[in-house]
């Protein structure tokens, strides 16, 4: 089954896809998860991959964060549900650059 | 009528400088990128309208951009950066293995023959290529896979592969250097590397004669003398004429500092003087900025050992920036233009060989890699 769920890119990422400034809606098959989210998301914009996680690990990059329904999803198993919100579209799966400070 | 065209990466985007070639007036576009660190942006010598761009940022990794046309519009490429095989370990700070791993693209360069193949020096320290314009990245292993790269060691500015040099006469000799590594040199198209840092001598390393371990800082040739070579290692500047099979230090008269002399970062050739070459002294390991704060490029003409201070509209007091690595280059016009990119923003060119000197663009984010194309 498809769900279309709303993903929202940090404003680097969204220039890189050669986006607007609004939210993207993304068709995702199965079971909304982080990583059926991110599979979706790079087949649309492949210039994507490799700058939310890691080309061969999968890994989320260390300063990147996944946050949803206001709360902190990014050390949450790639692969666990993500909340009825955001699988509904009714909340969006955020990407976001972590603060951090510098220059 | 010439045209040159200045390929400015900085730490917050990248920048394009156009001019005639009396190189007094100029255009200048960009930021490109926006807010990433553009370590380095270079185009292909047959193929002046394709340039590569190293773009990467602490947050969303490392981004591969090529332009067909001079820079006004960009396309990424491929990013994938993946070791050959199983990365295996050099050894980390505090002397235990540590995994390789994919950092970033210091350098970009492209092939002297074909637009499509360009190489990359990458750290942790590795050198790839593609053939395809970039389309696919390909670890050309044998570098990484020195006998001595489990030894390896990172200064505090990373493991970096920085540059790498091709041989205009023989397209299977390729000179590299590694930062806290050395210099290295294939004559196979890059399947296999010999180490040659003979007559290097770095006391900041437990056997200052070391066959690696040494901090070169940049190299350069003259195309048309491929086998003599200028080096700027952490301290000391050296020369060899032999494609790197032994060194000899030629700091000359370059300024002291506390009894030692030569540290610095950039070091080029004078597009039609094989023997004048170019330095910026910088004081001391710890300090990084000019002597003085005194912004002086120091020209040799004898190769090294006899040098001059350039200071002709460069600033001669309260200057504090540092030139890195990758931040001076030259064009080929009849009167060689030089010019250097600052930490502090500034691009400077001199469009007679040194002589005098002008910022073409003096407020730009700190300046990581300058290079020029010289157009008809």
């Amino acid at each position: 089954m498809s769900r279309v769920i709303r993903v929202v890119l940090p404003a680097h990422l969204r220039t890189l896809a050669q986006l607007g400034s609004g939210e993207i809606e993304l068709a995702v098959e199965g079971q909304v998860t982080q990583r059926s989210i991110l599979d979706a998301l790079e087949a649309r914009y492949p210039m994507l991959q490799g700058t939310i996680r890691d080309h061969v690990t999968q890994e989320r990059r260390a300063f990147v964060r996944f946050f949803a329904c206001e709360q902190d999803l990014s050390h949450e198993s790639p692969d666990a549900p993500l909340p009825d919100a955001v699988a509904s579209g009714a909340e969006p799966f955020l990407v976001v650059g972590a603060i951090a400070g510098g220059s | 009528m010439s045209k040159v065209r200045v390929l400015v990466g900085t730490r917050k985007g990248a920048f394009v400088l156009e001019s005639d070639g009396k190189r007094q007036k100029w255009d200048i576009s960009g930021p490109h990128f926006a807010g990433w660190e553009m370590y380095h942006v270079k185009g292909s010598p047959v193929d002046p309208n394709r340039l590569y761009a190293s773009q990467c940022s602490g947050w969303f990794g490392q981004l591969i951009q090529r332009s067909n046309d001079g820079g006004k519009t960009w396309e990424p490429v491929d990013n994938k950066f993946v070791y050959d095989g199983v990365p295996g370990t050099h050894k980390w700070y505090d002397g235990t293995p540590h995994p390789w791993e994919f950092k970033r693209v210091w350098h970009l360069e492209p092939s002297l023959t074909d637009p499509d193949t360009v190489y990359a020096g990458v750290e942790d320290a590795a050198m790839f290529r593609t053939t395809d314009g970039g389309k696919s990245w390909h670890e050309l292993q044998g570098m990484r896979g020195h006998g001595t790269g489990s030894g390896w060691q990172p200064g505090a500015g990373g493991l970096g592969l920085h540059t790498i040099i091709l041989d205009p006469k023989d397209p299977k000799r390729i000179f590299i250097a590694i930062s806290a590594a050395g210099a290295f040199r294939s004559e196979d198209a890059g399947a296999t590397w010999k180490a040659i840092n003979r007559g290097l001598r770095s006391e900041y390393i437990p056997d200052p004669d070391a066959e690696v371990g040494h901090c070169v800082h940049h190299m350069a040739m003259h195309s048309s003398r491929p086998g003599v070579l200028f080096m700027q290692k952490h301290w000391d500047v050296l020369r060899s004429d032999n494609a790197g099979d032994l060194w000899k230090e030629v700091n000359g008269n370059l300024p002291d500092d506390a009894g030692k002399r030569g540290f610095g970062f950039v070091i080029d050739v004078h597009a039609h003087e094989p023997e004048t070459i170019y330095v910026v002294p910088i004081k001391s390991d710890s300090q990084h900025f000019p002597h003085e704060g005194k912004l002086r490029v120091y020209r040799s003409k004898t190769g090294g050992n006899e040098w001059e201070p350039l200071t002709k509209g460069l600033p001669q007091r309260d200057c504090y920036v540092n030139v890195l690595r990758d931040a001076m280059t030259v064009d080929s016009l009849d009167s060689c233009g030089v010019y250097f990119g600052t930490t502090g923003g500034q691009v400077y060119a001199s469009a007679d060989a040194g002589d005098s000197w002008m910022p073409i663009v003096r407020d730009l984010p700190a300046v990581l890699s300058v290079e020029v194309q010289t157009l008809s």
